[in-house]
């Protein structure tokens, strides 16, 4: 049995981080918005992308990490040049995988 | 009608991939910090947001007060409205309770693998129902299986799985690029982003880099 305290965290939890994903969508459907704002979120696709990527490539235990020593921002480069040529989601993913598991062994 | 939820598996593939090392890792942590398969098994049911849980999971460690755990969660996951309303404009042809349970599935990766489909138009609930059952399905059994296993496997860095999640985002960004414009919104947030990440706390960087980039990206609308 779950501890209460666990019990009243997991809900919690669970409300605060449902309803932001859930209320946009079901109320913003239901309206009609100014052509300016769906311009605005048609953007947000690519600002987040980029706003979640490049901290992740390049920040590695708290500080900003440009040397070859950084295994993401090498495996990066292939993916980057497959995804541009390509226009694979698959062939990228698994050239992320090879490159970094490569990488694993060599650094 | 059968080929949509194929569809909807196939774009969940590598978002259920880079969930197993992620998952495998929080599972172990969660074991080492006193959660149970059952604790694990519901937080990955309701919650079902990686980087929050493993706060969760430290803060639950070290005996924070739930509300305090339940205030940085909802900090933490506020990026999610964003992506949430950016799909309203291409989901308007689906009901409310469709709407509701396409969107308790959002989360970085699955709004990145399904915004795609969606922006095409005219996507089916078929789509989202296999996008996001495969991907929470992975998320579910990868975080329960770490618990189980405890401190019992090495690290899953070693097959390479930890850079599925980025390199599905180079894929997904890069893909989408198609104009100049996208180009310098892409290099607005990232750069924003990287920045913010000193100054503000609880992935608040990428709330604020994604609100400022988007503002870019409609002030060189204008341009053109």
């Amino acid at each position: 049995m779950m501890k209460p305290d666990m019990f009243l965290i997991i809900i919690g939890m669970s409300l605060v981080t449902q309803l932001p994903r859930v209320l946009p969508l079901v109320v913003l459907t239901r309206i009609s918005l100014p052509p300016l704002v769906v311009r605005w979120l048609k953007q947000i696709p690519i600002a987040v992308l980029s706003a979640l990527l490049l901290p992740s490539l390049l920040i590695s235990e708290g500080a900003v990490n440009l040397s070859l020593y950084n295994k993401a921002l090498i495996a990066a480069i292939p993916c980057i040049i497959l995804a541009v040529k390509t226009k694979n989601l698959f062939l990228t993913v698994l050239t992320g995988i090879v490159f970094s598991a490569l990488l694993q062994i060599v650094l | 009608m059968k080929n949509e939820l194929i569809k909807g598996w196939k774009a969940a593939v590598p978002v259920a991939l880079g969930y197993l090392p992620i998952g495998l890792a929080f599972g172990i942590l969660a074991a080492q910090q006193g959660m149970t398969a059952a604790d694990v098994f519901f937080m990955s049911l309701l919650v079902y947001a990686g980087s929050a849980q493993f706060i969760a999971a430290a803060m639950i460690a070290s005996g924070a007060a739930a509300a305090a755990i339940i205030f940085t969660t909802f900090l933490v996951n506020l990026r999610h409205l964003l992506m949430s309303a950016s799909l309203a404009p291409f989901l308007k042809h689906l009901s409310t309770p469709v709407l509701s349970l396409i969107s308790l599935g959002i989360t970085d990766e699955t709004y990145a693998a399904g915004y795609p489909e969606a922006s095409a138009g005219k996507v089916s609930a078929r789509f989202y129902l296999g996008l996001n059952s495969l991907s929470q399905a992975s998320w579910i059994a990868s975080t329960v299986i770490g618990c189980l296993l405890g401190g019992g496997i090495s690290s899953p860095e070693k097959w390479g799985l930890d850079f599925a999640l980025p390199a599905m985002f180079i894929g997904l960004l890069f893909m989408q690029m198609k104009s100049r414009k996208d180009i310098i919104v892409a290099l607005a947030g990232g750069s924003l982003s990287l920045a913010f990440t000193f100054l503000l706390k609880d992935n608040f960087n990428i709330i604020a880099a994604t609100v400022a980039a988007a503002f870019v990206g409609v002030c060189l609308d204008d341009e053109a």
